[in-house]
Parts: C-alpha cells; sequence; structure tokens
C-alpha cells in the first residue's frame, strides 16, 4: 500500500525536481547579478605639498529582465539615456584649474585617466548606423545639458564636434568628441552629479564633500564615465557600469608648519581628512557592497627610508605606520598593498586601505599623516612632456606650437625596452581646432633638436579634415616618431584668424577664443599599476581600473587666441552708408548716360516748327513705343500731352506692378 | 589712288612711330621686369603675400599652397574652406609652390610665372592699343575729321597703357605679392586681343578662362561680341550714316558698318567649344576627390554668398559683416544686381565703342566685386590708357589721382592701426574702402561721361563740315 505511494511521490518529485532546480538556479542568477555601488576615495601626497583626493563611485547595473524599467541603486536618469540614445561608451567631465603634468606626474592611471582639459570635455560612441550618429550625438548633448546644468547643448553645434578616427581612442567606432574650454564649473554641476549617487552626498564617502574645501582646490575635476554592453537583445536593458570620480588637489593647511622659513619649508604639511575636508567619515553609505579609504604612498619615500634606516622591503610597510620611517598615520590601515616591482619604473608605490565600515557616528574616520622629516621625491613622467602656444603677434595671423620636452625620470632604457625594432618614440597628437582659426595644414614643420627637420621623417601618418566655415572644426590627428634620445621636438603650424559676423561673438568679444586641448597620447606607454593579486582588489572597482591597460595619455594647455572685432555699435550707420555709396553710383553713372546735350537743339528746331508737330505726333508716337532711341534726323518731341500719355503709361504699369506684387506675395 | 597713298602714309608714319616708341616700350619694359626681380629678391621679407590689399581669398597663394597640399594628400582641395580657385590654377601653380630651389626665395618659380604673366599682358595691351589706334585713324579719316592724336608725343596711347600696366604700383604689388590676378588679367587681356584683332577663337578662349577663374569677366562677353560684330571702337555709326546721306549724290561706295553675324556665331561656336573643353580639363582635375557640383559650389557660389568675412579693400565684407541675418539674402541680390544693372545701359549707349564697353564693365565689376583686390584696379587703370585721346579732357583727373594715391597710402596704415596695434577701429579702415570706392565711382562716371562728351564733338564738327 505504502509502496505505490511512495513510488508515486518520489515520480512526482522527480517530475518535478528539475523545474524546482532551475528555478533556484535562476534566483541564484539574479541574485548574483544585483546592481551593486561601491564607493572609494584615494588620498595621496604630491611632492609640491599638496594632497590628491580621488573620489570613485561605481555604480553597475547588470543587464536583466526582470527589473524592468526600474532599477534599485542605479540612477534611472542614466539608464534611460542608455537605452534611449543607443550609448556604447561615454565619458563627461568638468574640469576647473589645470592638471600640473611635471609635478603631479603624467604617467600613472590617475593622470591618464582623470587629468583632463578645463572646462567640458565629452565622447561618446554610439551603438548606431555611422549617417545616424551626429542625430543621436545632438540629443545626447542637449539631455547631459539638462541633467547637468551645464552649457553642453552648445556641442550640438557641428562646429563644435568631431570624430577623431585613431589618434583619441585606438577603438574608436561611431565616436564624436566635442569640448567646451571656457565652461565655469560649480556647485550647480557637482549637485546633480551628486543626485546619482545612492547615498547623494548624505552618507558615505560623498560626506566628505564639502564645496568651499573642494572649490578652493588646485585641480577639479568630476567625471562620469559609462559603459553598456550592447549587442543584448532589444527587449532586454542593456547592462550599465557607471564610474563616477571626482579628482581634486588640494592644498592642506597644517598650522604646525605654517612658517614658511626656508629651513621649515622643506617638510611636507601634514594633514588629515578632518583639515583638508573639514569634514570625517562617519560610516559607509549602507547600500555600498565596499566603501574603502585608500592612501598612496610612493615607493621612492621609502627607499629613501631604506638608505637611512636599512630596513627589508618587507617590514617597511609595517614600520611605516608603527612610526619607524619617516611619517605617521593616524590609523592603522587595514591592508596594505604593494604594486609588484617587475615594472620597470622606479615610481611604484604602497597602498594603504581603510574600512570605512569599522567605523561609525561615535568614531569617526579622520585619516590623518604627518611628516616626520623632510622627504623628497617626484612623480612619474610621460616619456615627453607637451606643451602648447601660440606665435606671432597682431590679430591677422599667427601659430600654434607643439613642444614635446623629454622628462628625465622616463630614462632612455625604459622607451627602448618598449620598443623592440630600432629605438623610436611613438607619439599620437590630436587636434581640434574651431573653424575662425583657419590652419594651413601644408605650413607644418617640425623641429627635432631645435633643428629643421623635413616632415615626412618624423611625422609617420598624418590624418587632417580641414575646418569649414561655420560648418565643422578642422581635426588634426598624427602620428609622430621620434627618436628615443631626442631632447625636445616642436610642431609648428600656421593659421590666418577669421573674421566673424557680429551676431558670432560672444558676449565678451575682446576676451578672445579658446582652442580646446590638443591630446597627446603615447601608445606604446601604458599606464597599468601591477598590483599583487588579492581578493579585496580583485573586489574593488578603483583598483581593477588601475591595473586597467591605458596608454599614456596627456592633454596640453587650453590657447586662448584674441579675435579681431569690428565696431558692434554701428551696425545701421554701415548698412546706410554703403547703400548711400551703391546709390550714389548707379545714380550718376545712369544721370550720365541718359542726358543729351544735343537734345534741347533739336528741341528748339522742332518747337519752331510747330506746325509739323501735330501731323507728326501720331507718328512719333508709333516710332517711339517701337524704337525708343532716336534716329538721327528724328526731332524727339516733348511736347506736353505726351508727356501726359507717358507718365499714365508709366502709372498704369507701376500700378500693374504693384498689384501683381501683392498678387504674387500672398 | 589718293586713299591708297594716304594709307600707306599712314602705316608707314605708324611704323615709324612704333619703331620709335616701341624702342621705348621695350627699354622701360625690360626696366619693370627688372624691378619686379630686384622686389622679388628683396632681403627682407615684405610679407606683400599676406596683405589684405593683394591677396583675397579667392587669388591668395598661401590658400593655392593648401589647396595643393590637400590634394596631394589624397583629399578634394576644396576640402576645408582654404581653396576656392580654379583646379586648373592648382595643377599648374600647385605643384611650383612645392618646387624649391637652392638658394632661391621660396615661391622663386611662381614669381616667375607672374612676371611672366605681367609681362604678356603687357604686350597684348600694346597690341590692342595698336588696333584700337588704326582703327580711331581710320574712321576720323573716313569722317574726314582731322586726326589730333598724331602730334600726341612720343609714345603711342597703346604703348602708354602697356606701361601704364606694367608700372603701376598695384600691378607690382600684385605680381610681387603673389597673388593669382596677374593671371586672371592676362586671360582677361587676352580676350580683349583676340575680339579686337577679330580672332574669335582667340577671343573665345581667353574668355572662357577669365570666367572659370574669376567669374566676373562673364559679362565682357557682351562687348566682345560687338567688337568681334562691329569691329574696334569707332564714332557713332550714325555720324557715318549721315556722312553717306549727304554723299549719297557722289555715289560714292558705302561704309556703313554691320554687324557681322558670322563672326559672332563663330564666337558662340568656339566659346562653347573652349567651355565644355574647359570643363572636361576640370572634371578630370577634380574627379579623383570631388565633383564639378563641388567646384562650382567652392568657387562661384564662394564669390556669389561672400561667406568670407575678412577685411579687404571693397565695401562688402564690412557690410556682410554687420547687416542682419534675415536681410543678408536681400542685400545679397541687390549688390550682385547692381553690376548686372548697368550692362544694358552700358551697352545701348556705348555699342559703338565696344573696347570701352569692355574698360567701364571691367572697372564696375572690380569696384563691386566681393573680393576686390589692386590687381583688379591694376587691370582697368591699365586699360584706361588705351583711351588716352578719347579722355584727353577728363574732369577731376588729377583730383582723382591724388585720391587713389592717398588712399593707398591710408588704408595700410589703417589696417595696421585695427589689426596689429589695435588702437584703431573698423571703422578706419571701412572708411578708406568706403573711399576708395567713391573714387572709383567718380572715375567710371567721369570717363563714361567724357567719353559720350568726345563722340558729341566728333557729332559736331561732322555735322559741322556736313552743313559746310
Amino acid at each position: 500500500m505504502w509502496l505505490p505511494l511512495r513510488l508515486t511521490l518520489l515520480f512526482l518529485f522527480l517530475l518535478l525536481s528539475p523545474r524546482a532546480l532551475l528555478r533556484s538556479g535562476s534566483a541564484a542568477v539574479v541574485s548574483g547579478e544585483e546592481e551593486e555601488f561601491h564607493e572609494e576615495l584615494l588620498l595621496k601626497p604630491l611632492p609640491d605639498r599638496k594632497v590628491l583626493a580621488h573620489f570613485h563611485f561605481h555604480s553597475i547595473a547588470p543587464p536583466s529582465k526582470s527589473n524592468g524599467r526600474h532599477h534599485h541603486l542605479f540612477p534611472k536618469a542614466i539608464s534611460q539615456l542608455v537605452q534611449k540614445f543607443r550609448v556604447k561608451e561615454m565619458e563627461l567631465s568638468f574640469t576647473q584649474g589645470r592638471w600640473n603634468y611635471e609635478r603631479w606626474g603624467g604617467f600613472d592611471p590617475i593622470s591618464s585617466n582623470n587629468a583632463k582639459p578645463p572646462g567640458v570635455e565629452l565622447w561618446a560612441v554610439f551603438d548606431v548606423p555611422e549617417d545616424q550618429v551626429d542625430a543621436y550625438w545632438k540629443n545626447l548633448t542637449n539631455s547631459l545639458s539638462g541633467l547637468f546644468c551645464a552649457s553642453i547643448n552648445f556641442l550640438e553645434s557641428s562646429t563644435m564636434y568631431s570624430a577623431p578616427k585613431w589618434s583619441f581612442r585606438i577603438t574608436p567606432g561611431s565616436l564624436r568628441y566635442g569640448t567646451l574650454p571656457r565652461e565655469a564649473v560649480c556647485t550647480e554641476n557637482l549637485t546633480p552629479w551628486l543626485k546619482l549617487l545612492p547615498c547623494r552626498d548624505k552618507a558615505g564617502l560623498a560626506a566628505l564633500l564639502d564645496r568651499p574645501s573642494i572649490y578652493k582646490g588646485f585641480y577639479h575635476s568630476q567625471r562620469l564615465y559609462l559603459t553598456s554592453n550592447a549587442s543584448v537583445p532589444a527587449e532586454t536593458v542593456s547592462g550599465i557600469s557607471l564610474e563616477q570620480t571626482l579628482t581634486v588637489v588640494l592644498q592642506p593647511n597644517s598650522p604646525s608648519s605654517s612658517s614658511i622659513h626656508s629651513g621649515e619649508s622643506n617638510f611636507q604639511p601634514s594633514w588629515s581628512l578632518s583639515s583638508i575636508f573639514g569634514r570625517k567619515i562617519s560610516g559607509k553609505c549602507v547600500i555600498a557592497q565596499s566603501s574603502i579609504v585608500y592612501l598612496q604612498l610612493e615607493k621612492s619615500i621609502f627607499s629613501e627610508q631604506k638608505d637611512n634606516m636599512d630596513n627589508g622591503p618587507n617590514s617597511l610597510a609595517s614600520e611605516g605606520f608603527a612610526g619607524g620611517s619617516g611619517f605617521e598615520m593616524s590609523l592603522d590601515p587595514d591592508i596594505v598593498i604593494e604594486e609588484e616591482n617587475q615594472s620597470q619604473h622606479k615610481g611604484s608605490s604602497v597602498l594603504y586601505g581603510f574600512w570605512v565600515e569599522k567605523y561609525n557616528e561615535s568614531q569617526p574616520l579622520d585619516l590623518g599623516l604627518k611628516w616626520k622629516y623632510p622627504v623628497f621625491w617626484s612623480s612619474q613622467q610621460a616619456p615627453l612632456h607637451a606643451s602648447r602656444f601660440l606665435m606671432g603677434s597682431g590679430n591677422e595671423r599667427g601659430a600654434i606650437a607643439i613642444l614635446f620636452k623629454s622628462t628625465n625620470s622616463a630614462d632612455s632604457s625604459s622607451g627602448s625596452r618598449h620598443v623592440s625594432d630600432g629605438c623610436e618614440l611613438q607619439v599620437d597628437v590630436f587636434q581640434v581646432v574651431p573653424w575662425y582659426i583657419k590652419v594651413y595644414y601644408h605650413s607644418l614643420q617640425i623641429f627635432v633638436d631645435d633643428e629643421a627637420k623635413p616632415i615626412g621623417d618624423f611625422v609617420h601618418k598624418i590624418q587632417v579634415s580641414p575646418s569649414k566655415d561655420k560648418t565643422s572644426p578642422g581635426m588634426m590627428e598624427m602620428l609622430l616618431k621620434l627618436p628615443c634620445d631626442v631632447r625636445s621636438a616642436a610642431l609648428t603650424l600656421e593659421f590666418d584668424k577669421g573674421f566673424l559676423h557680429i551676431d558670432e561673438y560672444p558676449p565678451d568679444a575682446n576676451q578672445g577664443y579658446d582652442i580646446p586641448s590638443a591630446v597627446i597620447s603615447f601608445p606604446r606607454f601604458h599606464s597599468v599599476m601591477h598590483l599583487l593579486s588579492n581578493d579585496s582588489i580583485r573586489k574593488s572597482p578603483l583598483l581593477s581600473r588601475f591595473q586597467e591597460k591605458n596608454r599614456v595619455q596627456s592633454y596640453t594647455e587650453v590657447l586662448l587666441v584674441p579675435l579681431t572685432t569690428p565696431d558692434f555699435s554701428m551696425p545701421y550707420n554701415v548698412i546706410t552708408i554703403t547703400c548711400t555709396v551703391f546709390a550714389l553710383f548707379f545714380g550718376s553713372l545712369l544721370n550720365v548716360l541718359r542726358r543729351r546735350v544735343g537734345e534741347e537743339e533739336r528741341y528748339l528746331k522742332a518747337g519752331k516748327k510747330k506746325g509739323w508737330l501735330r501731323v507728326l505726333l501720331s507718328r512719333l508716337l508709333a516710332k517711339f513705343r517701337g524704337k525708343p532711341m532716336e534716329e538721327p534726323d528724328q526731332p524727339s518731341s516733348e511736347s506736353a500731352p505726351l508727356i501726359g500719355k507717358k507718365l499714365v503709361l508709366k502709372v498704369i504699369l507701376v500700378a500693374v506692378l504693384a498689384v501683381a506684387w501683392q498678387f504674387y506675395s500672398t | 589712288m589718293p586713299t591708297a597713298n594716304t594709307q600707306e602714309e599712314n602705316s608707314k608714319s605708324e611704323l615709324q612711330k612704333n619703331h620709335g616708341g616701341g624702342g621705348g616700350f621695350t627699354r622701360w619694359a625690360v626696366v619693370a621686369v627688372i624691378f619686379r626681380l630686384a622686389l622679388i629678391y628683396f632681403p627682407g621679407n615684405l610679407n606683400l603675400s599676406s596683405r589684405p590689399e593683394v591677396s583675397t581669398p579667392l587669388t591668395s597663394i598661401r590658400r593655392l599652397a593648401e589647396g595643393y597640399w590637400l590634394k596631394q594628400s589624397s583629399m578634394s582641395p576644396y576640402a576645408g574652406s582654404m581653396y576656392h580657385g580654379s583646379p586648373l590654377l592648382l595643377s599648374v601653380l600647385g605643384p611650383l609652390t612645392v618646387k624649391r630651389i637652392e638658394g632661391q626665395p621660396g615661391h622663386i618659380l611662381c614669381s616667375l610665372v607672374f612676371v611672366l604673366a605681367d609681362l604678356i599682358s603687357a604686350i597684348l595691351i600694346r597690341a590692342t592699343g595698336r588696333k584700337l589706334q588704326i582703327a580711331y585713324r581710320k574712321s576720323l579719316k573716313s569722317l574726314n575729321l582731322p586726326n589730333k592724336s598724331t602730334d600726341s608725343g612720343a609714345l603711342s596711347s597703346g604703348d602708354i597703357a602697356a606701361l601704364v600696366y606694367l608700372w603701376n604700383p598695384f600691378t607690382i604689388v600684385a605680381c610681387v605679392g603673389l597673388s593669382t590676378s596677374p593671371v586672371e588679367n592676362l586671360f582677361t587681356i587676352l580676350t580683349l586681343y583676340g575680339a579686337a584683332t577679330g580672332l574669335a577663337p582667340l577671343a573665345a578662349f581667353g574668355w572662357v578662362m577669365a570666367t572659370h577663374l574669376s567669374l566676373y569677366p562673364a559679362i565682357l562677353i557682351i562687348p566682345v561680341i560687338l567688337l568681334l560684330g562691329y569691329g574696334p571702337d569707332a564714332p557713332p555709326s550714325k555720324l557715318f550714316r549721315s556722312k553717306e546721306h549727304g554723299k549719297v549724290g557722289d555715289g560714292k561706295s558705302s561704309q556703313e558698318i554691320i554687324f557681322s553675324w558670322r563672326r559672332a556665331f563663330h564666337l558662340l561656336v568656339w566659346t562653347s567649344l573652349w567651355s565644355v573643353y574647359v570643363l572636361v580639363l576640370c572634371s578630370i582635375s577634380v574627379k579623383q576627390h570631388g565633383s564639378l557640383q563641388e567646384m562650382f559650389q567652392r568657387t562661384y557660389g564662394f564669390i556669389l554668398t561672400v561667406e568670407d568675412l575678412s577685411p579687404n579693400i571693397g565695401v562688402l565684407w564690412y557690410f556682410f559683416a554687420e547687416v542682419f541675418d534675415f536681410f543678408r539674402d536681400f542685400f545679397l541680390i541687390v549688390f550682385h544686381s547692381n553690376i548686372l544693372f548697368m550692362i544694358l545701359p552700358l551697352a545701348i549707349r556705348l555699342k559703338h565703342r565696344p573696347c570701352f564697353l569692355a574698360f567701364v564693365y571691367i572697372a564696375i565689376s572690380s569696384m563691386l566685386k566681393s573680393y576686390p583686390s589692386v590687381g583688379d584696379s591694376a587691370l582697368y587703370l591699365g586699360l584706361l590708357g588705351l583711351f588716352l585721346d578719347e579722355l584727353a579732357d577728363m574732369q577731376f583727373s588729377f583730383f582723382l589721382f591724388c585720391g587713389y594715391v592717398g588712399v593707398s597710402l591710408l588704408s595700410p596704415v589703417m589696417h595696421n592701426l585695427w589689426i596689429w596695434r589695435g588702437t584703431g577701429n573698423a571703422n578706419f579702415y571701412y572708411a578708406t574702402a568706403m573711399a576708395y570706392a567713391c573714387f572709383q565711382i567718380v572715375l567710371v562716371v567721369e570717363s563714361v561721361s567724357s567719353m559720350l562728351n568726345h563722340d558729341r564733338k566728333l557729332t559736331k564738327l561732322s555735322t559741322s563740315k556736313l552743313q559746310k
């Protein structure tokens, strides 16, 4: 009796189990691919007594059907943007101040990824056919403009954006790139940016962002980078990864070393989170998967110590915070990560991690760093330091020069190790010039070590899309191959300054126009941190970002070009005076042409033969209409009735014309 | 036959005079060429090639070099808005802008081409002038009027015109400043020469090329047809007719001038042939990277829409920089039709003097064109010399001369103050352009008026003779 029951139960179970298994499996998938949010902060003392704070917020929305159009953590505005405009990849940055490549480094991942040109920079890759990209770009700029309270919509006009082929990114796709060098960046841009975070600036690391202390800094760049995995079926919502970073360079004002005596000024200023931001971290954003504060120190600091104290590299980390070396941290790090020394570059670093979750309101995280004795180090430099300047005077023409100077820190051995076939240094130059700067590309000259050289020897590849008046900017992409032992190289390009219509001048026309930064990248050099792999690293989006292979990239200065202005105050005068001159020409020439000296004579003659007049009248009238030009023997008589008739004819003609015009215009 | 005798005498004296004058002309022409070469080799950089008076967006050699560079790097020369000239000019002058000779100044080969163009232009002007003079004497003789021009000095008007052309500072500056206007002028003059000598193919070629290069010579088709149809300039035809009437009783052969339709037809045939030829050449040279449509848009379209607002000696740039956008099209039409409006009245009034008509057309178009340069002024000032005898009693000539000198001195000063020093204002420079336009207007009006007066005088003389 029991047996068949058991059997049937078993059978039923077997029948149902695959479904149950399936269901549990799918549930696992969903739980595994939940939306994530990570917040991280990287602090780094800079060689010139400043502190770099790099906030990194990472939101991930996995591709899924289940969420539909709703999200738990991920900002809906961004996901709608991605869905609607088919954005595959996009980066938007608001920057104020200029990244100092010489002092703050030009080789590490932060300077390659997060050092941005002043103003707004936006680039986006779309997942649409090439002929629709421009339309999508225009819509995207307008949406972003509304989203971030900035004049990004100016990038809509075709004179403002360009489509770099190969020099800006290696795999461009349908890429559009535009910058607004003059955009002022302030809190009204930061607030909408913070609104995208799940905790806004109420909790977690973002609570540190005290506006006055941020905007007091030397450099401030907020950035938004998103990628969506394209090639998903149309009905599912594509997965998006949103990376929001804020990079600030601040000057800690430590009261202890405030005396700027020559002896004291060697000390790096001591600082703490509360001293540079005026706030402390009182716990993590509860939704965040991870919330970590890192402190990054160059290893060269330790090597100095090593020489002094003869400490082993293994023990230095523990010695560091224990107070054995030149600095002292106010808190014990939860994790110490070292950069693998396999990198050829001497500047490798150590990261100290602090878990924010361990701290709370009563015991806030206030990381401080105190230097014990003067330390010197220098940041890693890109192989060449690029700068750009204008040449010439006056408002008619000039020249743009890009100067590359070899940095001593990037020694030639590293370059040669990178390049197998002969020692050469590859440099990509990408430059966009607005249309009113009319660049003569044939005037390109190259000077290597201060000597003019033929262009073909060094310019390996050049692609130019010349500017079209009021339609598109001029774009130049160039691949230079310079010898490794080059000390300096310079490119010059001549240009004429254009003249605009008065409506095209901005409100303060005499201030001048900005030429956006050129992008200099070194395709054979990659800014990558080789960290000793660890579980915590794999989880941290910031560190995994650092471990990505990105080519070393730097931006040059924005150039300010003054343009000639017409007189804005008197368009009416110009119009009326010019028209007067034209009228003078027209009237006087016609007058000369129709004046007849001999006519009076003939008229008098005709007056004598008055008897003839009546007889001739009808004949003349017919003749006059046929031949307006007088025959030599024909007395052109101008008597009163004739004039009257002519007048009537003229009036009728004008009336007919007026009626016709009316009819036509309505 | 008495007529034959006099003709022989005439031609003899002509020959002698030409010989004597020719020596003078050759000497001065050679000196002019040497002067140009000396300026080209001038050690200091005169920077004439970027002066706004010399090089307009249409004639600038730097833009041509840019177009050539674009073409060499396998792009359309009209990509971007740098080059707006002819593709043929690009193929001829382009390689010369790149080629360097060791120890020579940069654009030496181009300069030599322009010097050569100037020289040929001068020679053609001289030949045209001689033709005109012969025709003038002949017509005077046929009217039995005294020939006053025999004692006009050592040089004939053709020689003077050629020398004026060669020695005009405007021509020299345009030639040394490497603008392409000497070449454009050459083709315009070639048209006139071909028409004056009755060579329809040559006239057609010159006209097609000149129109192709700078559009405005298109209106010269009317004087060219008249010139081929009626022959060179003569007093009004009614004079001959009235003279005939007076001589009806004598029963002599009639000298009436009839329009030769055959020649006009020839001209049209040749014009269409040459146009097709030039179009084919152009399409071959732009075929690789562009199309003929793009070429027309970039050359003629650029001329007609006045896109470039950089300052020049004309008045349109400032006008269109300041005028409100919604009026722009209206004023474009008005200003361009100002040239067209004058075509018909002038043609009716001056149809017996086609060469002078051509001069007036050239002067008007060089005054009202969108991007005028001193090279255009140089052309009509040179042609003005051809009508020295007829325009002998022109009014305001000294005033005009002073005006031209004054403007050409003041304009660079004002440009410098505005652009380079920043102490001046656009209005200062514009005022000189305005004054220049006014002087040109006075010149045109006065020359037309004195030419009409001259004809009146001839009429009076011949009628008084007839009445005697």
